[in-house]
């Protein structure tokens, strides 16, 4: 089924990003905006937009009705639902299949078979993937036989737990039972349910992900690795690919896993899968697969030059891949540092606001995906991202040193931005060197003067 | 699609020149409607007719499909219509409270919740706002008379969109 128009459910840079594509392949569009982003770049630049609600996401992007029935009411046969709102909304998929709008993503099926830990660890497991090692016990004697095995140190956490909550550490063999003594008692108390289990802990890991296209009968390519160790709170600040470091040989393995992975699923469209490198024991585990396309994707768009969202597109209209996996050549490096409106010397407290003058750097090798001109609001309902810049050249040294040009060659004024941050880790020798783990982040805060800053505002 | 300042005049000096009182033209994402001056009050208004008194509201996507800083913000239809009340204090715009499908009446054929010159009381049905099956009703808000219907029978309207205006009782 061809797409002739298509339905944005989102805001900020990747409706703009997704805008562009559309024009580029002469597909019209109808953004699906929140009265708050009525008058956004993204509402300029769409063929019509309209209002679906206040400025709260629950009212607006986070209505699955309201945003199948703009598309119904705007004669979009598709909708890209972006990432984040709901882009991994089994329901939302789930509607348009119903309704017989075309969903730009998986099919409701693969959603929920990914978004559900458990379900998406077994198929990891099925698909010959290695996953966390560890696993769940009902005794002491079996924990202590799985502790041996997984080795130290390792982590006990309630079945029903999350967000961390019931984890206990464990480094030596002997707390093992006290720890999950008062762990299944907290669990329990917690969250209803005493069960626990062992999970090996990686003292140093890296977060490397690999990007997939599937046509969603049961073919599937890779489009290399990108590494997002660069993270504050689980939260990605820079992405590059090649992840610095690997072999030849293990990168190939985490394409290969994730390939196999997203084959066992016949999943459709863009993915993700990601990966915990474990650093001390060369080795990685499965950690889950995104199902929809992420903030970081441009990366590999600049070494691949394939147009992921034109793609994805292709796909959902279904034409199927257009790419073999021979086609795809990763060349150069590419860098991506997203511009958040967040004070590094407030904790990185957002800064919600109008940037009243910017000045996004350019030229060969700089890409820089943005929905903020001068005079752009900065919503406070929303996330804090202000515009995400790729540097692409053959070295990474070099991709890093443009990167550094482009940073320092860019203005914004009215809200504060994370620029100064991105200055330093730049800068920064492990981070040149490359293959940084998880924790870089906070060990950079804490030696910098800006934490002891933190704490005089307490 | 956009329409220029000279298509307008261009349309405006063909409703002068039919014997309509009414246009409402809907193109891909641009929404004009002109009425002549005078046109519900009837025949005895015709000879007041003139070009000056015909008035145009372009509606949501009338834009320049090129970029577009957000400074230069384009009227909406919301805005437009809360820009001609404002002119009146004593107009008040009913807008409706989701995105949907609107009706006037209850179902199909049926007579219409109001027309313009009902009396409405706060609590009074003014339309049904469809989501996805499901049927919201819209009340007036405000007690007065219909002046004027916007939102046209079955079709898209917005979140805070006017459907219709009130002359404040």
């Amino acid at each position: 089924m061809s797409i002739r128009r298509i339905l944005i459910a989102n805001r900020g840079e990747i409706a703009t990003r997704i805008i562009r594509t559309c024009r580029t392949l002469g597909i019209e569009t109808v953004l699906a905006a929140s009265e708050a982003d009525r008058n956004s770049l993204p509402a300029q630049l769409a063929d019509r937009t309209v209002c679906i609600g206040p400025a709260r996401a629950s009212e607006s992007y986070l209505k699955v009705e309201t945003i199948v029935q703009a598309a119904l009411g705007t004669g979009a046969n598709a909708i890209h639902p972006g990432y984040g709102f709901l882009s991994e909304r089994a329901a939302l998929a789930r509607l348009c299949e119903e309704q017989g709008v075309i969903f730009i993503g998986p099919t409701a099926e693969q959603i929920e078979a990914v978004g559900d830990k458990l379900r998406a660890r077994a198929a990891a497991e099925a698909a010959q993937v290695p996953v966390v090692p560890g696993g769940a016990v009902e005794s002491a004697d079996e924990a202590l036989s799985l502790a041996e095995k997984v080795g130290v140190p390792l982590l006990v956490k309630a079945v029903g737990g999350g967000g961390g909550r019931g984890m206990k550490r464990v480094d030596r063999i002997s707390d093992l039972a006290a720890a999950m003594e008062l762990a299944s008692s907290e669990a329990g108390a917690a969250f209803g349910d005493a069960r626990v289990y062992l999970e090996r802990f990686v003292t140093r890991g890296r977060h490397v992900e690999v990007q997939v296209l599937g046509d969603g009968k049961g073919r599937v390519i890779h489009l290399g690795e990108r590494d997002c160790s660069v993270q504050r709170r689980f939260q990605k600040l820079i992405e590059e690919t090649p992840a610095p470091g690997l072999t030849d040989s293990f990168r190939r393995q985490l394409h290969e896993a994730a390939v196999r992975f997203s084959e066992r699923l016949s999943y459709r469209g863009a993915g993700t899968v990601e990966f915990l490198v474990d650093m001390d024991r060369e080795a990685f585990y499965f950690l889950e697969m995104n199902a929809r396309i992420q903030v970081e994707h441009p990366v590999t768009e600049a070494v691949t030059g394939v147009d992921l969202v034109a793609e994805q597109i292709a796909i959902a209209a279904g034409e199927g891949l257009r790419l073999t996996q021979a086609q795809v050549q990763n060349r150069g490096c590419a860098l991506e540092c997203r511009v958040n409106a967040e004070d590094p010397d407030a904790d990185f407290q957002p800064s919600p606001g109008v940037v009243t003058d910017v000045s996004w750097p350019a030229g060969a090798g700089i890409r820089v995906d943005t929905h903020i001109v001068s005079g752009a609001r900065v919503p406070p309902f929303y996330d804090s991202l202000l515009a995400k810049i790729i540097t692409h050249t053959p070295e990474r040294a070099t991709t890093l040193a443009l990167m550094q040009n482009a940073i320092s060659s860019t203005r914004v004024a009215g809200v504060a931005t994370n620029l100064s941050f991105h200055s330093t880790v730049l800068g920064n020798a492990e981070f040149q060197t490359g293959g940084v783990d998880t924790g870089f982040v906070a060990r950079l805060l804490e030696r910098s003067p800006l934490l002891q800053r933190k704490v005089q505002h307490g | 699609m956009t329409l220029t300042a000279k298509d307008v005049a261009e349309i405006t000096r063909l409703l002068e020149e039919s014997t309509f009182d009414e246009l409402y033209l809907e193109l891909d994402g641009v929404k004009l409607s002109l009425k002549r001056n005078g046109a519900a009050r009837g025949a005895a208004g015709a000879s007041a007719a003139a070009p000056s008194g015909a008035s145009a509201a372009l509606g949501a996507s009338a834009m320049p499909t090129g970029a577009a800083a957000p400074a230069a913000a384009r009227p909406t239809t919301a805005r437009g219509s809360a820009l001609a009340a404002a002119a009146d204090p004593n107009l008040h715009n009913v807008t409706s409270p989701l995105l949907g499908t609107y009706y006037r009446a209850p179902k199909p054929g049926a007579p219409p919740y109001v027309e313009v010159g009902s009396l409405v009381e706060e609590d009074t049905i003014i339309g049904i706002v469809e989501v996805m099956k499901l049927m919201n009703t819209v009340r007036a808000g405000v007690k007065g008379r219909v002046t004027e219907i916007l939102a046209r029978d079955g079709t898209l309207v917005e979140y805070g969109e006017t459907v219709l205006r009130v002359a404040l009782a």
